[in-house]
């Protein structure tokens, strides 16, 4: 009688583990989709990054540890500092908390994997490639050597003529990919899919906080995307947009460039806050203090980082009533901050902390992160700002909120889940070593660098001075820094030793309550045997029971009788069950589309254009081979879910997986093209020389094919979305419908006729803008086209018409930036 | 690369003289005196932080208060309540020192004119067409001197630590920043924006003269 339990989940496993495991051998890990395996290899890449990162600090130490030292010259030095903070914020900070998400967060929703599997290992192998090019021309010689935010003048061909800028500009770009992408995933993994009955408020509370992180990405890296584009055009093309003597400005390009990089210090701090309001409860055997505050803290600290990127330029000129709003945002914004800090200390204080490694992490990052926030606040004060701003005071302030706010809690999260992640449970105590080190070294080298900061000592000198009174502090700081640097690598050491050697453990240790805990650890490639209901935050609290239930295939879709990888999507508000999702199977479309992007994207750095022009083509294949995979050419109707409730498959809704993860993709889009918008208006009323000598005449044509193709190409898919439901053949439709999308684009070509892409800030601008219109326009055709295939092929029918609601919001999308942004460059030239 | 009658030679061995801690003008001093007042706040509710999380281990298992408690204490209490009134107060003080050092037009102000490059600073003097200095900027002691400050190349930045803050030159752009020397002397400044290979050595010194010198200065009879 006990054992029918086991056997009828080994059965199911059994029945599970063929459906959804890897291919066998290496071929494996380049095909695998699955999101345990994408999130070991992601988590193993960022920590390598992390390392790499390491090391360039260490010789940043060395440099500074004496005066005059000629350890490295400038040219070496001013390549190993902006390397050192490019790939501590790009390629270790933004992807170890992704691989984290993606490793961790089906679990916690009680699904079995991420939304989007092959994204998942393209935004992958996206990052890995576009990492190992950025260490390459490290070691090579020709790395960027501007400074992390690259301001131009300095990084603009005049006096960067190297391809070390180029490398930053393609190279950042394309590993943005990765952030979008994944972003993408989790907002609609949460939203999507989860346990049954996981209403908003009883998510697990670090699926709010990597909600509002995703949202966070989607809105900010875009204005950075496109600042990016610009500067690599105006290098590449001469087109003029940081020029001051020829329209452009170079604060644009400081707009856009904190308009993602202080949205991005919360990108990075929140999920650290989120892994923290996980564990700390935990810690404290109680529950988290004001969920409800705490979620709301998060998003107000979302909302409030767009509004103050201004405060990293206090120094540029900006009038003081301006940088008054900006400073007060910017204060305003430490209101969150403390609401999260003492919602976690009242936790404390409502339960029974223990002092597990885990929780000597967060006891190290409270000490740091408050130090950190502190000092944040100062300079968030204009008039000290001046003083302290590029100098070490803000140097040693944003390590204390880097890795205070975000390496300590990361590091509890690999201890805290390690169990997850490797099966075992801790053995050797090298950690509470490793985290006095850690201690006893970072405040060593930071601590006193403020002090040297407000004694003169400016960020990015490639060597001190004898007599400047620094040095005494900078000789602290090197050996302090080789502590602190032995303790990190005796946190790796000690994690990979256990990670391998450490006894087998018992399922959940730390007796959690979410649900990431109720799967055998390791985790199987599905994560979850059965879908299950919950009814709490803490479903393992309520129901002890619960995994042997999962496992059992009491929940939804516990009898996997059509033998193709499925999971359960549920109602956005209220889960309750919806569709029926069918994931992808193993696949090398990711892996090759990497490949074929980075070609794309790294071609321009030495003007092979042909090259670019062919990997974009190859690009565009491998997406329509991609979108092709998915889909059914007959109707299911609806299918057993379990638990007696029956579901139509993805293929039968009316906005299926693909259509949300499109919304998601276009918001980033959107903003990107705000962000457009926002400079083509800043350059017009801050840039000197405006207006330009020579205003674009409208003319009539393109006005009127602008209109006409907004019409045909909106009306045209909506006729052809109706006939489809009404089992219609839908040709004629379609074909107005691309007939209008050729002369949107027709329209925006007009543009390119009548101004010179290099004359004038305003003419570079014009370019980019009608360049974007005709971009999305020829996308949105390619989408009708491979629409039309699809209806050809069976895809399509009056159940399955999911594809052509994709297709119509592309459209849309590509109308209405026609709209705005054609109506932006006529506008003058109609004013006039 | 400095030119110049002056060269940071001169100041070697003062080991404050880019502190911007030991103001010897009034910007700064306002400055540093916002830096103290801050840090000690600061230290006060890094004590008052570390106190509550220490107390929360060494109650051990007490009888909890209820979640609504809770939050009206920790939550609206101390991190809605307290958080904001720090943060208001400070703002307004922050808000009203910054206003005091914008270079607001009065009697006895002199304007200069900087303008930088990699890697070297040009001065030039409206009160003295004509006159040209690179290296060393010279003021009068005692009155107040806006700075207009602009770029011949990349983005740079004046800062003269015990005078005032620093202000960027951005070309296309002029800033004006004020700066007032109580007593003549010389003030070392830097260049405090990277700007390529040669940041390090991107210095310059304010020469700050009393009424006598300053106007032969503007004579023409001193360096």
């Amino acid at each position: 009688m006990t054992d029918k339990p086991r056997l009828t989940a080994l059965r199911l496993h059994k029945a599970l583990h063929p459906i959804w495991k890897n291919d066998p051998g290496w071929k494996g890990r380049f095909t695998t989709v699955n999101n345990n395996d994408i999130g070991t290899m992601f988590i193993l890449g960022a920590t390598g990054m992390f390392l790499a990162g390491g090391i360039l600090a260490m010789l940043i130490r060395a440099q500074l540890a004496s005066p005059r030292s000629v350890f490295m010259g400038p040219e070496v030095y001013n390549q190993i500092f902006t390397m050192h903070g490019t790939i501590m914020m790009f390629l270790f900070a933004i992807p170890f908390f992704e691989a984290l998400t993606v490793f961790l967060l089906p679990g916690m929703l009680g699904t079995r994997d991420l939304a989007f599997p092959r994204l998942s290992s393209y935004g992958f192998w996206c990052y890995m490639i576009g990492a190992t090019i950025m260490i390459l021309a490290l070691v090579a010689g020709v790395a960027p050597d501007g400074g992390w935010f690259m301001y131009p003048p300095l990084s603009s061909s005049a006096f960067s003529p190297g391809i070390n800028t180029d490398i930053w500009l393609l190279g950042i770009s394309f590993i943005e990919i990765s952030a979008i992408g994944a972003a993408v995933e989790v907002v609609v993994t949460v939203l999507r899919y989860r346990a049954v009955g996981m209403t908003l408020d009883r998510l697990p509370i670090f699926a709010w906080y990597m909600l509002v992180v995703a949202v966070m990405i989607l809105t900010a890296f875009p204005p950075m995307i496109l600042g990016s584009l610009i500067l690599e055009l105006e290098r590449a093309f001469d087109m003029p947009f940081f020029q001051a003597e020829h329209g452009g400005d170079s604060l644009l390009w400081q707009h856009l460039f904190w308009l993602f990089g202080h949205p991005e210090v919360y990108i990075i701090f929140l999920p650290a806050a989120g892994v923290i309001s996980m564990i700390l409860p935990v810690m404290a055997r109680t529950t988290l203090l004001g969920y409800g505050w705490v979620v709301a803290a998060a998003i107000s600290l979302a909302v409030l980082s767009f509004g103050l990127w201004v405060h990293h330029m206090f120094t540029t000129g900006i009038p003081h009533m301006g940088l008054a709003f900006f400073s007060a945002v910017s204060t305003l914004v430490a209101v969150p901050t403390g609401v999260q800090i003492f919602a976690w200390i009242g936790t404390l204080w409502k339960g029974r902390p223990e002092l597990h490694l885990p929780m000597l992490w967060i006891l190290g990052f409270f000490v740091t992160f408050v130090m950190g926030g502190l000092t944040g606040v100062m300079v968030a004060m204009v008039p000290f700002d001046w003083q302290a701003h590029d100098t070490y005071f803000v140097v040693a302030h944003l390590h204390y909120v880097l890795i205070g706010g975000y390496v300590f809690p990361m590091i509890a999260a690999v201890y805290y889940w390690l169990p997850v992640l490797t099966g075992r449970k801790r053995f050797f105590r090298m950690g509470e070593v490793a985290f006095w080190l850690v201690m006893a070294g970072f405040h060593g080298t930071f601590l006193l660098l403020h002090w040297a900061g407000l004694l003169g000592m400016r960020r990015r000198i490639d060597s001190i001075e004898a007599g400047s009174g620094w040095e005494g502090i900078n000789l602290l700081a090197s050996i302090s820094g080789f502590v602190l640097a032995i303790g990190f690598a005796l946190v790796i050491l000690d994690v990979a030793v256990n990670a391998f050697v450490a006894v087998r453990g018992r399922r959940n240790p730390w007796n959690a309550g979410t649900l990431e805990w109720a799967t055998p650890i390791p985790g199987p490639a599905y994560n979850v045997a059965s879908i299950p209901v919950v009814a709490s935050r803490y479903p393992l609290h309520d129901n002890p029971g619960l995994p042997v239930q999962i496992a059992r295939g009491e929940g939804f879709l516990g009898n996997p009788v059509r033998n193709r990888r499925e999971t359960l999507a549920v109602s956005v508000a209220r889960a309750e069950p919806e569709f029926i999702a069918v994931f992808p199977q193993n696949s090398i479309i990711p892996f090759a589309m990497a490949v074929v992007t980075s070609v794309m994207f790294m071609a321009p750095v030495w003007k092979w254009y042909g090259l670019m022009l062919a990997s974009a083509l190859g690009v565009t294949a491998l997406a329509m081979c991609w979108a092709w995979q998915g889909g059914s050419r007959r109707d299911e109707g609806l299918l057993d879910a379990g638990r007696g409730v029956s579901l139509p498959p993805h293929t039968e809704v009316p906005c299926p997986p693909g259509w949300w993860g499109s919304l998601f993709l276009l918001l980033a889009d959107g903003v990107l093209f705000g962000s457009l918008l926002f400079g083509y208006a800043f350059l017009w009323t801050v840039a000197p020389n405006w207006p330009p000598p020579a205003i674009l005449e409208p003319g009539g044509l393109g006005p009127v094919l602008a209109a006409g193709g907004v019409v045909l190409a909106c009306a045209g898919i909506r006729l052809a979305d109706r006939a489809i439901r009404k089992a219609g053949v839908p040709w004629i439709r379609l074909g107005a419908s691309l007939a209008g999308l050729a002369a949107l684009g027709a329209a925006a070509w007009t543009v390119f006729g009548g101004t010179t892409h290099d004359a004038h800030a305003y003419d570079a601008t014009l370019w980019v803008i009608a360049g974007y219109v005709v971009f999305h326009a020829g996308v949105a055709g390619l989408m009708v086209l491979f629409l039309m295939a699809r209806i050809r092929a069976g895809y399509v029918s009056a159940r399955r018409f999911g594809d052509a609601r994709v297709v119509r919001l592309w459209i849309d999308y590509a109308a209405l930036t026609a709209i705005l942004g054609l109506g932006a460059a006529w506008l003058p030239g109609w004013l006039a | 690369m400095v030119i110049g009658g002056t060269t940071p030679l001169m100041l070697a061995g003062c080991e404050d003289r880019l502190s911007a801690l030991h103001p010897a003008g009034p910007a700064a001093a306002l400055i540093a005196t916002l830096w103290w007042v801050m840090l000690a706040g600061a230290a006060a509710i890094l004590v008052l932080v570390l106190v509550l999380l220490a107390l929360a281990f060494r109650r051990g298992g007490g009888p909890s208060a209820g979640d609504s408690r809770g939050e009206a204490v920790w939550i609206k209490g101390l991190g809605l309540g307290f958080t904001m009134t720090v943060l208001a107060a400070l703002t307004a003080w922050g808000l009203w020192i910054g206003e005091r050092l914008l270079p607001r037009p009065g009697p006895g102000v002199v304007a200069v004119e900087a303008q930088g490059r990699q890697w070297a600073w040009r001065f030039t003097y409206p009160d003295a067409p004509g006159r040209v200095t690179e290296g060393a900027l010279h003021i009068p002691a005692g009155r107040p001197v806006d700075v207009r400050i602009t770029s011949a190349d990349v983005i740079h930045s004046f800062w003269v630590p015990r005078l005032a803050g620093k202000l960027d030159a951005i070309p296309g752009h002029v800033n004006v920043l004020r700066i007032q020397a109580w007593a003549p002397g010389e003030y070392a400044g830097l260049g405090a924006e990277f700007n390529g290979p040669g940041y390090r050595r991107h210095h310059f010194t304010v020469v700050a003269h009393d009424a006598a010198a300053w106007d032969a200065f503007l004579a023409g009879e001193t360096p």
